[in-house]
């Protein structure tokens, strides 16, 4: 069936609109460029955003690695890779070092990615102000205005109820000191990533038809109050019970034989790497 | 344990593919997709519709391929589109010159050209044809050649070189409303030639051109545009219409010579005709005119692919309550309608939901373990209680300088 | 501020220049605002109008070219029946509706150099944020029901920019204090609360960047008699202690006797009399004003 497609899927006049929405978006960090989402072979909300930015972007010659959750393996993952893999034959790789493109939905791979890479990441709901404003029209005002109070008064009412702001993953950051971003449901571990980093980080969601970027070396700044510092999760005194690691963002389980709890590193690519490199040690 | 499972996800997908694949193999029928397409008529009206594709071999397949799930149908047909190239825009489409075999008035009895029930299940009895269940092909082509004297028609079974729904092509009949305009009942307007949006070109935009909140109707998942239609007239935003006409037929297609930009018809090259069903509903509203309140007639539009009636009388229904855009009733709030009527982007983000989330899970496990924490509640308390200390502290301290300033 | 203050910039702006005249604070002139394009019937200057409608285009005149001056410290009342503009006059002033024409000026912005009505989106909402605090006759419009009244209360402080959580609690709890109500309640959403309580929220919300004017738009409204006395009696306290100068809407001549220094009357859309509270009650000139006053005693 593949065959009558064109490569990567799209049509080109498709692939070049959605790379001038990717530009837009690099021009001006941050800020949601709505562009023509189409309808993908997978469905909305399933990753169908960060799809369109990979397929629009990706060449012959890029070496492709998709992640979800952490993990290559994970339903979804394979799912999207071999969508990429059949319309365009690239080479595919669990090495995060290897990829020049990787697509992720919820991490951020832990092995720091260099300039030579670009990180395509899946959103589900692209706007930090929706939930204090439920109209599109509107919360483009306030963008526009550069409005923030919402994103602001919504941390603060979760610190005067529960003693800290409640935001899990997708907690708002503010970009290049202009517009505030749903940086996607990446923990707040990996949200500090994001912050001044070597390469290109792309965020496309396709239902909601919005694509916006962080260029290399921009300034990512978490919402926080100065009596009350951005924190990410803390998992304080564990260990990866596979490779030891401690400063990584950890899947927590039960150990069905002994009922307690334990703790496995939830990038498996870079658990593997280091339990390989300790095994030829 | 579940964290873990994770692993061997690409294994676990072909193997669930598989079983997908023997389900519908081990089924025992083949069927062909033309058979489909001519058994099913409706059903690919309501994909080539929500699909916004008229392609009724491709819309065959697909809900062959879907095991008969519109849904599906219309998935891997919107999937497909946005593979395709648009070198041409069509020249207007004029639903004035569509063929019709039929079209109703509820505000007339007598409307020009009359009444055409046409073919219609609406005064059928929905009692299940247990005959149905025995018809043979030899049956079935007597019973076509019996009706076919009966209409004097000379084809009796449909034999696949025209299309179907060209056999069935009626006559030119004159608007509805076009009558009620030359009698001065409703405000004559005029041609809004403005270039329409294609909302499968760019994200929809607020507040909405026309063009884009009626191609977002017409391609809606059919249930919910009934169902926000019905909600419309039943009180959510009171709208009752009349239906000025309802019209079902054959309409031309065509598109410039290239160079040439008048779509004049002469020269236009036809592409062919499609099945569309258009309604024109009637509303009475209240208006103001030199502080004088009167009653008049406001117009609401619905054109769908095909035969699907009640999507095109609702799309009217809500082409009018977007009109209104009283922000007290769902039912006439652009964003709320226009956002939530799209098949394909509601079936995507309610499924999205069986993805895994341990990742974000795990995040929020994080934060409630933190707000209950101890050391949470402590710190929380504690700033609490000096603010309030400090806050009530200064307010006593005023009140006292009061008292002495008294 | 005394009443002989009072009576002394009365004075003035009833047109007896002194060498040391007080700037005023909010300076509204020739606001106007109006439904529907007008027509050469309606637009002269020797306009007939049925009410506030023109009989020939049908165009509203919801406010006609209103002119007045508040100063700092003093309460403006202004007095009249629904429909006759107020409201829409005193929303015109807070941009919740954007007034056809006209030029206001506020002191304690940039001295009074710019037209705010002309002012950039940003500019407004700084304006409205630092320079006004507006109290609705309707608390929903006012206060986000469902936070926390300390969150009501920082929304426009972290609008200004302030990111401490402690220091905006701290101002929470002071102003809650100001306006009785309990500390305990302070984590409550108004939605919880009585009619009073939530008018009394909006006025501490309304003070939490401590504006210099505060606009109050019917804030007795619908509340019983004895609730009625007490936010009266907030209001004065608060321009005791705070100094600000206001700016009260009401239908009411008795809320207007009780609070207002000046009063101004407005009947279909034009201010008909002004002056004194005092004179305006002792000795109404205008056939409809003394309606009013005589249906007060």
């Amino acid at each position: 069936m593949e065959q009558m497609y064109n490569f990567a899927f799209f049509d080109e006049a498709s692939k070049r609109e959605i790379r001038r929405a990717i530009f837009k978006g690099i021009a001006i960090p941050g800020y949601q460029v709505p562009f023509a989402s189409r309808e993908m072979p997978i469905g909305r909300g399933w990753g169908t955003g960060g799809l369109q930015v990979t397929l629009a972007i990706i060449g012959a010659d890029d070496v492709l690695k998709v992640i979800d959750q952490g993990c290559d393996e994970s339903v979804n993952a394979v799912n999207i890779k071999k969508l990429v893999a059949a319309t365009t034959d690239v080479e595919v790789t669990e090495d995060t070092g290897e990829a020049t493109i990787i697509q992720s939905r919820h991490r951020i791979p832990e092995q720091p990615l260099t300039e030579d890479q670009i990180l395509v990441l899946q959103v589900p709901t692209p706007e930090p102000l929706r939930d204090f404003e439920p109209s599109e029209a509107k919360t483009r005002v306030l963008h526009a205005e550069a409005d923030y109070t919402g994103a602001w008064l919504g941390l603060f009412d979760q610190i005067v109820k529960f003693g800290s702001t409640t935001t899990g993953a997708d907690h708002p950051c503010l970009v290049n000191g202009r517009y505030v971003m749903a940086p996607s449901p990446i923990p707040r571990f990996d949200t500090l990533k994001l912050n001044d980093s070597d390469n290109l980080t792309i965020l496309g969601a396709g239902r909601e038809k919005k694509i916006y970027a962080v260029p290399p070396h921009t300034r990512v700044e978490p919402l926080d109050f100065e009596d009350y510092p951005f924190r990410v999760e803390s998992f304080e005194g564990r260990a990866c019970r596979l490779c030891g690691a401690t400063d990584v963002y950890l899947d927590e389980f039960v150990d069905e034989a002994t009922g307690k709890t334990v703790y496995q590193c939830n990038d498996t690519a870079w658990c593997a790497k280091r339990r390989a490199e300790k095994g030829g040690e | 344990m579940g964290y873990v499972a994770v692993r061997g996800g690409g294994l676990a997908i072909e193997e669930s593919l598989k079983l997908l694949e023997y389900q519908r193999a081990r089924s025992g029928v083949t069927l062909e997709p033309d058979t489909i397409r001519r058994a099913f008529p409706d059903a690919i009206d309501q994909v080539m519709g929500e699909s916004s594709l008229y392609a009724p071999d491709l819309a065959a397949l697909a809900l062959k391929q879907a095991r008969g799930s519109i849904e599906e149908a219309v998935f891997l047909l919107r999937a497909f589109r946005s593979t395709l190239e648009r070198p041409y825009v069509s020249c207007t489409v004029d639903t004035s010159k569509m063929r019709v075999d039929r079209r109703i008035s509820a505000a007339f009895k007598d409307i020009p050209g009359g009444q055409v029930l046409g073919a219609t299940r609406d005064y059928s009895h929905r009692l299940i044809d247990f005959d149905f269940a025995r018809e043979t092909p030899e049956a079935q082509r007597e019973r076509a050649a019996e009706l076919a004297q009966h209409f004097g028609v000379e084809e009796s079974v449909f034999d696949g070189k025209a299309s179907p729904e060209v056999a069935e092509a009626g006559g030119l009949y004159p608007k509805v409303l076009d009558y009620l305009r030359a009698e001065g009942i409703l405000p004559t307007c005029e041609n809004d030639d403005t270039e329409p949006v294609d909302v499968t070109m760019g994200a929809l935009e607020f507040p909405c051109a026309r063009s884009a909140r009626l191609q977002t109707l017409s391609r809606g998942m059919t249930q919910a545009v009934e169902a926000f239609g019905y909600a419309a007239i039943r009180g959510y935003g009171p709208s009752h219409p009349t239906v000025g006409e309802l019209r079902h037929g054959m309409a031309e297609v065509c598109v410039d010579v290239p160079g040439v930009e008048a779509c004049d018809a002469e020269d236009a090259y036809y592409l062919g005709s499609i099945p569309l069903t258009e309604v024109e509903s009637v509303f009475e509203v209240e208006t103001e005119e030199a502080g004088v309140t009167t009653l008049s007639f406001e117009i609401g539009y619905g054109l769908v692919m095909g035969g699907a009636e009640t999507k095109a009388i609702a799309m009217s229904v809500l082409d009018h309550c977007l009109d209104l855009g009283d922000a007290r009733y769902p039912t006439q709030d652009e964003e709320f309608v226009l956002y939530h009527v799209d098949g394909v982007e509601a079936q995507g983000f309610i499924s999205h939901l069986k993805l895994p989330h341990y990742v974000t899970f795990q995040s929020k496990l994080d934060t409630v373990r933190t707000a209950r924490s101890h050391e949470g509640d402590a710190g929380c308390a504690a700033n609490d209680a000096a603010c309030a200390e400090a806050g009530a502290e200064r307010a006593a301290a005023e009140a006292l300088v009061d008292e002495k300033e008294r | 501020m005394s009443a002989m203050a009072v009576a002394a910039k009365a004075a003035k702006t009833t047109g007896t220049p002194g060498a040391a005249e007080e700037a005023s604070c909010l300076s509204v002139s020739h606001l106007s605002l109006k439904f529907g394009k007008g027509c050469p019937a309606c637009l002269g200057p020797n306009a007939k109008l049925e009410r506030n409608v023109c009989p020939v285009c049908g165009t509203v005149h919801a406010v006609r070219d209103v002119s007045l001056e508040v100063y700092p410290g003093e309460i403006i009342g202004i007095v009249g029946e629904s429909g006759s503009g107020k409201s829409s006059l005193m929303k015109c002033i807070y941009f919740d509706q954007q007034a056809t024409s006209g030029d206001v000026r506020a002191l304690p912005y940039d001295g009074g150099a710019e037209n705010i009505l002309t002012a950039s989106p940003q500019q407004k909402r700084h304006i409205r944020n630092s320079v006004f605090g507006m109290v609705y006759q309707n608390p929903y419009l006012g206060l986000r029901m469902d936070f926390s009244s300390l969150s009501n209360i920082a929304e426009q402080m972290i609008a200004a920019g302030d990111r401490t959580v402690s220091h905006m609690c701290e101002r929470g709890y002071y102003l809650l204090d100001k306006v009785n109500i309990p500390a305990r309640r302070a984590k409550d959403a108004p939605a919880l609360f009585s009619g009073g309580m939530q008018q009394r929220v909006q006025i501490a919300k309304a003070l939490s960047n401590n504006p210099p004017i505060l606009l109050l738009d019917e804030v007795t409204t619908g509340l019983d008699l004895s609730v009625q006395a007490s936010v009266l009696d907030l209001i004065l306290r608060i321009r005791r202690d705070f100094n600000v100068s206001m700016l009260v809407v009401s239908h009411d001549l008795g809320v207007i006797r009780m609070l207002a220094d000046r009063t101004f009357v407005m009947l279909d859309g034009q201010v008909i009399e002004h002056g004194l509270t005092d004179q305006i009650l002792e000795d109404p000139q205008h056939a409809y004003t003394q309606q009013l006053v005589y249906s007060l005693l």
